[in-house]
């Protein structure tokens, strides 16, 4: 019976369970009313946030290149030791919603046009220095500078003036848009003071941590910011420290050994024997990164809207979604958004695996039978190499050609993606749809990776950037799926969930579809029980 | 001149021309690697205006001539120049590296080498016994298993199941010599596995070679036992064949380790070599290799002065 209370008990400090769950549960075992509500007021106090301790996180993707210059922020560990000892105006929360982090508040024109946020009154940078509208001004700027090698530059590049008022920015934007908050919480757009001109490397940011030592590619320490804005919520541990463990055996032996609290990237084929280990929580959430074969509209035999069908009907999703993500994802419909995205319309239809509708597509191409070639390496993502292997036996079934080419990963990004006909690759998705279309689906877009250039998609994507209605958005934007889902060149088998664990004296974690580790914010969020 | 003294000189002065050839080598090896840097550092995000100002920003317009000699005197300086990717000095972060993977394989070699040496003395006197079977059995065998393995397991065992080892093996100058040493205890054990079995064969081979010469008969006869034959008359004879091979698994140890660097996630050059590499962060690149071929051409150079003073032939002339 102990052993069932404690975990009862257990259930409720991980609010999972309520108090009236609980008295019934308990009273089912025998335990009187006055004892088990004692027993639950414990339970439920030990879910408050205790201070203290320090929280080691084992991340893949470090390197020892990586510098502290957000606008260089390209990999995992970079990103997560940013978020540490900086924050950007605004979040996007594990529900999808706003939260204001250097901005309290923020509102915009009804043409979405212009847009205002207020400063959060009184707080620091950790030199000390008093946040102002124009540190924000500066940032923006240093990201949108002609000799920028900022990663959003293609955000920022719509801002065409900034106005400092008192303690409001003022962006005044090219054309309405009206997911620009959304937009402004990216990852690279963390304010630094005086917008980080001065040193780009600096680390000074008005985080819940302060870096204290960085070794690129090996490890970051931070201690808590003794001024942060929200300490009684959050910042939770003494101390936080990075440890880049690039190698998957060596991250879950780090977790089982206890030598981390927490570790990024779980392998799919290993997640359910982790799982086992004691100590350990594997989790993992649906996100919006996706897995794609993209095949380049505009040339041949791809130009061929028949062809292209043809090979979306021949894909096995399931398949793929069972073998290559071992049921650790999400079926794909070949848009490049899917639930995990605001103002989704999940009434678009799934696409089935038809061989029949395959074969009558590919007569219909009237493909003259020559290899049709699909490039693919390791590094293109996780699987998929194999992944290509059941795309092409699939497809052999309908009798379709087509032929494996694998590349090397090593200059994979920069010689296969986007500039080969037809490859495999991997998008981890944008926080709104506007941002993935503009990234990707624009016809003047640099990553156009599927030479999708149609005037009306356009059209249609920035009427739904300045549409405050929305229900008349969510339909643009369904529209919009409509037509890649019929045209595109994007052949979208699948949606990966985000994989990582947890030491089990972890409290508080909560997944975030933004990204791992409750998207690098465990740190601030979470606390150890002792 | 003295024989020994210009064999010794002959040595050096080979080694420094040697040390420039594969200086040439390094800048042409890593001047005509495919791909741009700029676009290796920007990755995924790069946009053409971006790469733009950043390749005009690193300055890769000059000739390669113009540019080997310029790195080439700058690095006689101890100027290694600054990495292309994070922009810190190279000459700092190398140095840090360097120390870690030095310190690792200078344990490793502790443990190593005696104990290579020791187990071939002890298989040379018990010949075609069990205890000559049996050490090369399990050095042979752990020889023959991929060194990562190894890693896993011994990871597995000592560090998942019985935590008596850290399983990651990150070193730092906070800890104290005891508690790194217990931080690299997982690797230094993995290391003597994979290079014990060479330097053992060897000495074994050597030490055999030499007993079947006819002083060591007179020695057996002049009633020494045999390990004395073998220390006092054998071994002596049979030490350059050894300090090369020893020599070899050295600079092993210090080169070649960048798999047991990955495995234990240690700080050393292997792993700082190979992100630079993917990188194409060529200045990065070419000082670690040319560390690299320092530290193999000055091992080297040692194991051939050790031979050449341990050659009585070459000490006493006629």
């Amino acid at each position: 019976m102990n052993d069932q209370l404690d975990y009862l008990s257990g259930r409720v400090t991980a609010g999972k369970m309520t108090r009236r769950e609980f008295m019934g549960k308990a009273a089912a075992l025998g335990v009187s009313a006055a004892v088990a509500s004692t027993m639950f007021a414990k339970a439920a106090k030990a879910a408050d946030p205790v201070k203290g301790g320090t929280f080691r996180q084992g991340i893949q993707g470090g390197e020892s290149t990586n510098t502290q210059d957000p606008a260089l922020y390209a990999s995992d560990v970079p990103i997560a030791g940013g978020f540490h000892w900086g924050e950007t105006l605004v979040e996007v929360d594990n529900k999808g919603q706003l939260n204001g982090l250097v901005a309290e508040s923020w509102e915009g024109s009804d043409d979405a046009k212009t847009w205002r946020f207020k400063i959060r009154q009184g707080i620091e940078f950790s030199n000390g220095k008093s946040v102002t509208a124009e540190d924000v001004k500066r940032t923006i700027e240093r990201h949108t500078n002609e000799d920028s090698k900022s990663g959003a530059l293609g955000i920022v590049q719509g801002i065409e003036s900034m106005k400092v008022d008192g303690d409001v920015i003022e962006l005044s934007l090219e054309s309405g848009n009206a997911d620009m908050p959304y937009l402004i919480a990216d990852y690279h757009l963390i304010i630094q003071p005086d917008g980080g001109f001065d040193n780009p490397n600096a680390a000074i940011g008005t985080g819940a941590y302060v870096l204290e030592s960085d070794e690129p590619g090996v490890r970051m320490q931070f201690v808590r910011n003794p001024n942060y804005w929200a300490l009684d919520k959050y910042a939770h541990y003494d101390e936080s420290e990075i440890l880049v463990l690039n190698d998957a055996t060596a991250r879950t032996a780090a977790l089982q050994s206890g030598q981390v609290d927490a570790i990024s990237r779980v392998e799919p084929k290993i997640a359910q024997l982790l799982a086992r280990a004691p100590n350990v929580t594997v989790n993992n959430v649906s996100g919006r990164g996706h897995y794609v074969f993209i095949a380049h509209v505009d040339t041949a035999p791809f130009d061929s809207n028949e062809l292209r069908l043809a090979l979306k009907y021949a894909i096995n999703r399931e398949e793929m979604v069972d073998k290559i993500l071992r049921g650790y994802g999400g079926l794909g419909n070949d848009i490049p958004v899917n639930a995990a995205y605001p103002l989704f319309d999940d009434t678009i239809p799934q696409r089935a695996h038809d061989l029949e509708k395959a074969k009558e597509h590919y007569a219909k191409s009237g493909h003259d039978g020559s290899p049709i070639i699909l490039r693919t390496a390791d590094g293109a993502f996780p699987g998929a190499v194999d992944a290509a292997a059941l795309f092409q036996q699939s497809a052999q079934a309908a009798g379709i050609p087509l032929e494996i080419k694998r590349e090397p990963n090593d200059g994979y990004w920069s010689e296969v993606w986007n500039v080969q006909p037809f490859c495999a690759s991997y998008w981890s998705g944008r926080p709104v749809q506007d941002q993935m279309y503009t990234t990707a689906y624009l016809s003047t877009a640099d990553w156009n990776d599927t030479r999708w250039k149609r005037p009306e998609f356009d059209e249609l994507m920035i009427s739904a950037r300045a549409e405050t209605d929305e229900a008349k958005r969510k339909e643009i934007y369904s529209k919009m799926g409509r037509m890649l889902n019929e045209e595109g060149g994007l052949i979208c088998p699948m949606f990966n969930d985000f994989i990582d664990a947890v030491s089990t004296s972890v409290q508080g974690y909560e997944g975030d579809p933004n990204g791992e580790l409750m998207y690098w914010k465990a740190p601030k969020k979470t606390w150890k029980t002792a | 001149m003295h024989p020994v003294v210009k064999l010794v000189a002959q040595r050096l002065v080979l080694s420094t021309l040697l040390l420039l050839a594969a200086s040439v080598l390094i800048f042409a090896g890593t001047t005509i690697l495919p791909g741009d840097v700029a676009q290796s550092i920007l990755g995924q995000s790069a946009t053409p205006e971006s790469l733009a100002n950043l390749r005009e920003e690193l300055g890769m317009n000059d000739p390669a001539v113009t540019r080997y000699f310029n790195w080439l005197f700058a690095a006689l300086q101890g100027d290694l120049g600054t990495a292309l990717t994070n922009g810190r000095d190279i000459a700092e972060s190398v140095g840090q590296r360097l120390s870690n993977t030095l310190f690792l394989a200078f344990w490793a070699a502790i443990i190593s080498v005696p104990l290579a040496i020791l187990l071939g003395l002890v298989a040379v006197r018990y010949k075609d016994r069990w205890p000559d079977k049996l050490i090369s059995a399990v050095t042979l065998a752990s020889i023959s298993i991929p060194e990562f393995l190894i890693g896993y397991l011994l990871m597995f065992f000592l560090a998942v199941q019985l935590g008596w080892f850290p399983s990651i093996a990150m070193i730092n100058d906070d800890m104290g010599l005891l508690q790194k040493l217990q931080s690299i205890a997982l690797p230094v054990m993995v290391l003597t596995l994979v290079v014990l079995a060479h330097m053992m064969r060897m000495t074994r081979a050597a030490i055999l070679n030499v007993m079947q010469s006819a002083y060591v008969e007179t020695a057996e006869l002049k009633g020494l036992s045999g390990f004395q034959v073998i220390y006092r008359h054998a071994f002596p004879n049979a030490i350059a064949p050894i300090v090369n091979v020893v020599m070899i698994n050295l600079a092993y140890l210090v080169v070649g380790v960048v798999v047991i660097e990955v495995v234990f996630v240690y700080p050393g050059m292997g792993q700082y070599l190979v992100d630079h590499v993917s990188k194409r962060d060529v200045p990065v690149v070419q000082a670690c290799g040319l560390i690299f071929a320092a530290v193999y051409i000055f091992l080297n150079m040692i194991a051939d002065i050790v031979s050449i003073l341990a050659n009585p032939r070459l000490r006493h002339p006629k």
